[in-house]
């Protein structure tokens, strides 16, 4: 093995400020695709429980549709597939303002958001269905009982498995590289092609990576304790992508 | 809309990217079957390490599972396709790459899911097993295992979806895939509505047979 190690190169020339701008954008994809998952993972969620068929089965096709289809084609179908559906305007819109970014926002929201219902689903199941009885008794109506009793209570008990989805939506976000949002593993790629340094850029990203997935479960972890409700817990579930 | 693309091109979209019958190495079936199996194997090796009671075993497979799980799986792929050149002084294919790759990326995954299997086994029950005379290698097949095995299966058929799915990034590396093969034939004819749309349904196919036969088997096999 012939390769000279060559650190220097990470913040030499432009390496620095590329690292620095993949890392922006990897998180402007994450609070905009999260903040997309989490509403539509709660309408979801909340949908599929309620004693109303129609709207059990509409929430359950897009879960049991969006969750069995790769990310990444999710990605490809936001840039390639949608963009020349949409109406002229829009589309111009679009790719004046950036329409790998949207189709990647657009694409780990869907993906995440049926992965999120999952979890709010089964956050909403592990309350006693006395909640709600109790809830509708008091002269709630069904809507009432679930934007007041029900999902404040969900959303408190499923912060560990919350955590997981939310790690996995970081690290997903890496897919936006194939439709070409300049984000961190975009960046490290495009470090590796410039300075031939494949280990040290790889090894950055890598790290960056690290750090922030790590910061992510100490603030939920942070959260979980000050939202606890003593004596109740939901088991945590493992999974990716 | 034109799904003449579709007829036209079948049997290079499902024999050349997803079965990987044809000119190229390819295949998302070649990948993820072997991608499980290997998986797997390593994934109950790890999992058993973390159970261990020696540090030494325990220690290297927590770090080895809670690093993967921190690091996104493009980034493995890249690690592969630019580190095995450099470490072995020549390029290996694409498959073997995609191949170590998910193998190395998921085992971290199973191995959380082995771990959690053999720890949802009640406490009483191996103090009974020990109270009866049975031997560590007797409890772990008899009375461990079985119950383990049990209850990991929704969990696992879940992670091989998930890896079923995953197979679609061994593309970024000019793997061909099922999802390769769409680019490919989008490139010639231009039609991502209905090229892309075919590729989603026969992956939903995939993952939600797969999804049906875990809830069966859950069914069948509950105490």
């Amino acid at each position: 093995m012939t390769y000279h190690f060559d650190w220097s190169t990470l913040w030499t020339g432009q390496s620095g400020g590329w690292l620095l701008q993949g890392v922006i954008t990897t998180l402007q994809i994450f609070a905009v695709g999260l903040i997309i998952a989490i509403v539509l993972g709660i309408c979801a969620g909340a949908l599929r429980t309620v004693p109303i068929a129609p709207l059990r089965w509409l929430a359950s096709s897009y879960v049991e549709f969006f969750r069995n289809v790769p990310l990444l084609v999710w990605m490809f179908f936001g840039y390639f597939s949608v963009p020349p559906l949409l109406p002229q305007a829009m589309q111009d819109w679009l790719f004046d303002h950036g329409a790998e970014f949207w189709a990647a926002v657009f694409a780990l929201g869907v993906y995440h958001g049926a992965r999120f219902s999952e979890v709010m689903r089964a956050g909403i199941q592990s309350i006693p269905k006395t909640q709600l009885e109790a809830a509708l008794s008091t002269g709630l109506t069904v809507g009432q009982a679930y934007r007041l009793i029900i999902i404040p209570v969900a959303l408190r008990l499923i912060i560990p498995p919350a955590t997981n989805e939310t790690v996995n939506l970081l690290k997903n976000s890496s897919v936006a590289l194939t439709i070409g949002v300049a984000e961190l593993t975009f960046q490290t790629r495009q470090i590796e092609t410039y300075t031939a340094k494949a280990f040290e850029a790889l090894a950055a990203g890598t790290v960056i990576y690290l750090a922030l997935c790590l910061t992510i479960a100490s603030i939920m972890a942070r959260v979980e304790r000050r939202v606890a409700i003593p004596g109740l817990i939901v088991q945590g579930h493992t999974g990716t992508s | 809309m034109d799904f003449h693309v579709i007829s036209n091109n079948f049997v290079f979209l499902i024999a050349q990217g997803f079965f990987g019958i044809g000119a190229f190495t390819g295949g998302t079936l070649r990948l993820a079957v072997p991608a499980i199996i290997l998986g797997s194997t390593l994934g109950i090796i790890l999992g058993l390490a973390r159970l261990s009671p020696s540090p030494w075993l325990y220690g290297p497979a927590k770090v080895y599972v809670e690093f993967f799980r921190g690091v996104p799986l493009v980034m493995v792929i890249f690690w592969f396709w630019f580190i095995i050149p450099t470490l072995i002084g020549k390029s290996l294919p694409e498959y073997a790459v995609a191949l170590t790759a998910f193998v190395v990326f998921e085992a971290a995954y199973l191995a959380e899911i082995v771990r959690a299997g053999i720890q949802s086994v009640a406490r009483g029950q191996v103090e009974a097993a020990i109270a009866t005379g049975l031997s560590k290698k007797q409890l772990m097949r008899h009375v461990i295992l079985p119950q383990a095995l049990r209850n990991m299966i929704p969990a696992l058929v879940t992670q091989f979806i998930v890896l079923l799915k995953d197979t679609s990034l061994a593309s970024i590396i000019g793997y061909v895939d099922l999802t390769k093969a769409a680019q490919i034939v989008n490139n010639r004819e231009i039609r991502p509505f209905e090229l892309y749309l075919f590729i989603a349904i026969v992956y939903w196919l995939c993952s939600y047979a797969m999804s049906r036969y875990a809830r069966r088997l859950e069914s069948s096999l509950s105490v």
